[in-house]
């Protein structure tokens, strides 16, 4: 089982460690409802260094990066991170990803933990016509989020620049602790917030300059419990529960970041896809029954069974049972009702509206 | 903490017995790994099960449980309370958190239930 740098400072926090993606993680500290109230209300830190970095070099770099991404990257700014997927020829997903363009041929891709490998080989393997020097240098990055409406007041000491001037999906490389590292505003809670990427070996000292400024600010460390929860109420996705290789990007609701002006991997695919009119889709439901809807539990459509529910629990701030369900499309209007077999009962749930939380700005 | 005057299960349910009622909870040591409970499934009052049954399921945030009949009998009052309050359980564990009371059907049963020395040896296995 692999550690994250900070895998003692959880220890002695008395983190509830579980295993994640070949990493042992800290899935909560106190309570997952606490974290993930501080988030919304004022800040949480997480530690997720057990994502991946993989780094694109090389004159070929933009041309390879728009032929294995689904999104733009050719018309990013230096300085801009962007979500984007990587397809396979069906139009499915291998994995989503944050674009960074470092420089003008120099890019971070930051993936999910448990397909850095699975990625990167998948890198290689469409590298081959392209000159452009791919290295996954997951093991030497740290990466810290720091999230929720005072995220840039409890982080601003540390750095010499005006935090204010890091706009929503940019980033700097700025020097913080005398490291230099990536600043960027971007996250997974649907909070403002900050990602910092930076050497592991410093981790402990970011995380430890980082808990100390957040206390009077009532921040809590946060585990990959309450990331879970909030990126549920946010209405993102999760690699795995909500898309795979199995479902294209047109049906996990994310044809927003399919450029279909560009030519890329598994277009033909997804064109044909659009044309045909999709089957299923993927869409957010609340319950109507009591009860808790849990990935893969069993879902029922007009008495039939249909599948599993994708993504599903208790949103603690907005306090309901929501989930994330691919339904017939003829079923995806809001107001459609469906059943989720709990313990055996049929429960009733409706389509609702993604996402079902949106912050005040 | 394990209060004496209760009985125990393996399955960390707690019992008290009160001439041939039976009020039945989770003990703290259970609902500290389960945290964040946020939904209860409470039977109906009137049915009867068995020692072992499984009496009610709870769900926190990341999981669900299930709590089983610690002894045999007719469920005779539900702690209605918990339908709005669940998190009751992790406060009160021994108290406002209470789940059933049984009404006791075999009062020999109530020997196969542990005492709270032993229920505190498991748990601090």
């Amino acid at each position: 089982m692999k550690k994250t740098p900070l895998y003692e400072v959880h220890k002695a926090l008395g983190a509830k460690m579980i295993p994640f993606a070949g990493f042992e993680m800290p899935v909560m500290y106190s309570s997952i409802i606490e974290e993930h109230m501080a988030v919304r209300e004022r800040a949480g830190l997480f530690d997720v260094s057990h994502m991946g970095e993989i780094f694109v070099s090389g004159p070929d770099s933009v041309d390879f990066l728009q032929w294995v991404t689904s999104n733009e990257v050719e018309k990013m700014k230096v300085g801009r991170a962007r979500y984007n997927a990587f397809p396979t020829e069906k139009g499915t997903v291998v994995d989503d990803l944050l674009v960074y363009r470092m420089e003008e041929n120099h890019y971070m891709l930051v993936v999910n933990a448990a397909n850095i490998d699975k990625d990167f080989q998948w890198l290689v393997e469409h590298a081959r016509d392209f000159d452009v020097k791919l290295e996954n240098l997951s093991a030497e990055y740290f990466q810290l989020a720091l999230q929720g409406p005072r995220a840039q007041e409890i982080l601003q000491p540390l750095v010499n620049i005006d935090l204010s001037g890091i706009k929503y999906y940019r980033f700097k490389m700025v020097e913080i602790l005398g490291e230099e590292v990536v600043l960027s505003r971007t996250g997974y809670t649907g909070e403002d917030g900050f990602e910092i990427y930076g050497p592991s070996h410093q981790a402990r000292k970011f995380w430890d300059a980082i808990m100390e400024l957040g206390r009077e600010h009532g921040m809590l460390p946060a585990g990959l419990g309450a990331r879970d929860t909030l990126r549920l109420e946010a209405g993102m996705n999760l690699y795995g529960n909500d898309m795979d290789e199995t479902t294209t990007l047109l049906e996990a609701d994310l044809e927003w970041i399919v450029k279909w002006e560009k030519d890329f991997l598994g277009k033909e695919a997804l064109v044909k896809q659009k044309e045909e009119g999709l089957r299923r889709k993927l869409v957010g439901f609340e319950m109507v029954d009591r009860g808790i809807p849990r990935h893969g539990y069993k879902v029922y459509v007009d008495g039939k069974e249909y599948g599993v529910v994708a993504s599903g629990g208790y949103a603690p701030y907005i306090k309901k049972n929501i989930g994330n369900v691919y339904l017939p499309m003829e079923k995806t209007a809001e107001g459609e009702e469906f059943e989720i077999e709990i313990r055996g009962k049929l429960h009733r749930a409706r389509v609702v509206p993604r996402p079902f939380y949106r912050r005040k700005k | 903490m394990i209060p004496d005057e209760l009985y125990y299960t393996e399955s960390h349910e707690w019992v008290r017995v009160e001439g041939e009622r039976a009020t039945v909870g989770i003990s703290d040591f259970a609902q500290r790994e389960l945290q964040d409970i946020v939904y209860v499934e409470l039977p109906e009052v009137g049915k009867r099960v068995k020692k072992g049954d499984v009496l009610c399921s709870i769900d926190s945030v990341k999981s669900s449980a299930e709590v089983y009949a610690p002894l045999s009998g007719e469920i005779v009052e539900v702690n209605e309370a918990l339908n709005d309050q669940p998190e009751l359980i992790n406060k009160d564990p021994y108290g406002e958190g209470w789940l059933v009371v049984i009404k006791i059907e075999d009062p020999g049963e109530i020997s196969s239930l542990l005492p709270a020395s032993k229920y505190k040896e498991i748990v601090e296995e």
